[in-house]
């Protein structure tokens, strides 16, 4: 019961911390998911630099551990001249590192459409980028939206991260808490149960949007 | 002055080994025993290994660290930050194991238990000798990859103070502000390890595939 009273209080102090953790998130995914579309579409490519630019981009942002990207934006950014926030070098790391995780999942999804829709595509006349967007990429969008959505679960987990860079998100709300009142065990653990229901909550929407998007195939 | 850098970095490589090796080690262990749990006939010892499984997945690992090096003292468990490292991440990893065992079991057909059991093996036999080999063997490769992923989350260690590859590259950042530098260094040496451990999981990976002969 102690704890509790504990947590109701601390968690007005929480809240801004997790909405910077949900901007980060969220941001990170709207930017992370078109870019790593993109970076799939280039490994396609017939034009060989662009398959070279993809795959530079794609294995940095997946071979490095996020925290040592991010850490790399943190530090190398301001060399450049270039000075942001911490929470936007947060967003430009984490954005890295989706997109590159993202453009596997995009680039799989692609791989699995079978050849005969791209020739149905052709033959009715849908050619180029318009046969692309009306025929293989709602189909590969499918198949690829259950590991997506594993993916954008593993970007919410890594915003935790922004942490050791000063981003102002629950993790470091829940640490400036823990100095100031050394309950770090049951603080700690507020931020766990935190982190644990928005995921859940997520994860049972994203099985709603599975099973809208499978309807089409359940009905015959 | 990568030269200079190279060194001071490179000398965090081992306790990075040191943290994900154990870890792997004891994750798998007691992934064993998860998903024995899991596929348990007791309902409530199946519901507890599920409940586990999953609280462990939906928590960031940073959030687990934290708990384990600052929060269990408060309670007289003081660990050492390597300790407090190789508890945490072996919790994680036990859980992403165990959902991999459980994959690699299910590709096992039917057919092998029940051929097994007609000719008469017990039950300790058929998993000890038909099925572990063979669920091992397409397992394999997942356990790799997770491994290398274990390896990168394994610089989070830094952040409560184990002196690994990034806890060295952030010092040496700081020191030199060489911070671009020391990074790529980092960065590159994560890279070297992960290619190594890939391309020996592929030689075991074809040896066994050679020597037991399933798709």
């Amino acid at each position: 019961m102690d704890m509790l009273t504990q947590w109701i209080g601390w968690l007005p102090n929480l809240a801004p911390g997790l909405l910077v953790s949900l901007q980060l998130t969220g941001l990170s995914l709207l930017f992370g998911f078109p870019l790593g579309l993109l970076f799939a579409v280039m490994a396609a490519a017939k034009f060989a630099p662009l398959q070279w630019i993809s795959f530079f981009f794609v294995e940095i942002g997946r071979g490095l551990p996020a925290l040592v990207l991010l850490y790399l934006m943190y530090f190398s950014l301001p060399d450049a001249g270039i000075t942001l926030t911490s929470l936007t070098t947060a967003i430009i790391a984490l954005t890295w590192n989706t997109g590159a995780y993202a453009s596997e999942y995009f680039r799989a999804g692609l791989a699995a459409v079978p050849l005969g829709q791209k020739e149905a595509a052709l033959t009715s006349g849908l050619r180029g980028w318009t046969g692309f967007r009306l025929v293989i990429l709602p189909q590969a969008l499918r198949i690829s939206t259950p590991p997506l959505a594993g993916l954008a679960v593993l970007v919410f987990q890594g915003s935790a991260l922004a942490f050791v860079i000063a981003v102002p998100e629950l993790m470091s709300k829940g640490f400036e808490i823990a100095s100031i009142t050394f309950e770090y065990l049951s603080v700690y653990l507020l931020t766990a149960v935190i982190y644990g229901s928005i995921t859940l909550a997520f994860l049972g929407l994203v099985q709603v949007l599975e099973r809208r998007l499978g309807r089409h195939l359940q009905r015959n | 002055m990568i030269m200079e850098l190279l060194p001071a970095i490179a000398r965090g490589a081992g306790l990075t080994l040191y943290v994900t090796g154990a870890s792997l080690l004891f994750g798998g262990i007691i992934g064993l025993l998860l998903v024995g749990a899991v596929r348990s006939p007791i309902a409530i010892v199946r519901a507890i290994a599920t409940l586990y499984i999953n609280m462990v997945r939906v928590i960031p690992p940073i959030t687990w660290l934290f708990l384990i090096y600052f929060g269990l003292p408060q309670y007289a468990l003081r660990l050492s930050t390597i300790q407090a490292a190789i508890i945490g991440f072996s919790i994680i990893a036990s859980a992403f194991m165990a959902e991999i065992y459980r994959s690699g079991l299910l590709s096992i057909p039917d057919g092998q238990r029940e051929a097994a059991h007609a000719l008469g093996l017990s039950a300790v036999t058929t998993v000890g000798h038909i099925i572990t080999p063979q669920a091992f063997r397409v397992a394999l490769p997942a356990i790799a990859t997770y491994g290398i992923g274990l390896l990168k989350d394994s610089a989070l260690a830094s952040t409560i103070g184990v002196r690994e590859i990034t806890y060295y590259a952030q010092q040496s950042a700081k020191q030199t502000h060489e911070g671009l530098l020391s990074f790529i260094v980092a960065g590159a040496l994560y890279i070297i390890i992960s290619l190594i451990v890939a391309l020996v999981a592929r030689q075991v990976d074809l040896t066994l595939r050679r020597k037991i002969g399933v798709a």
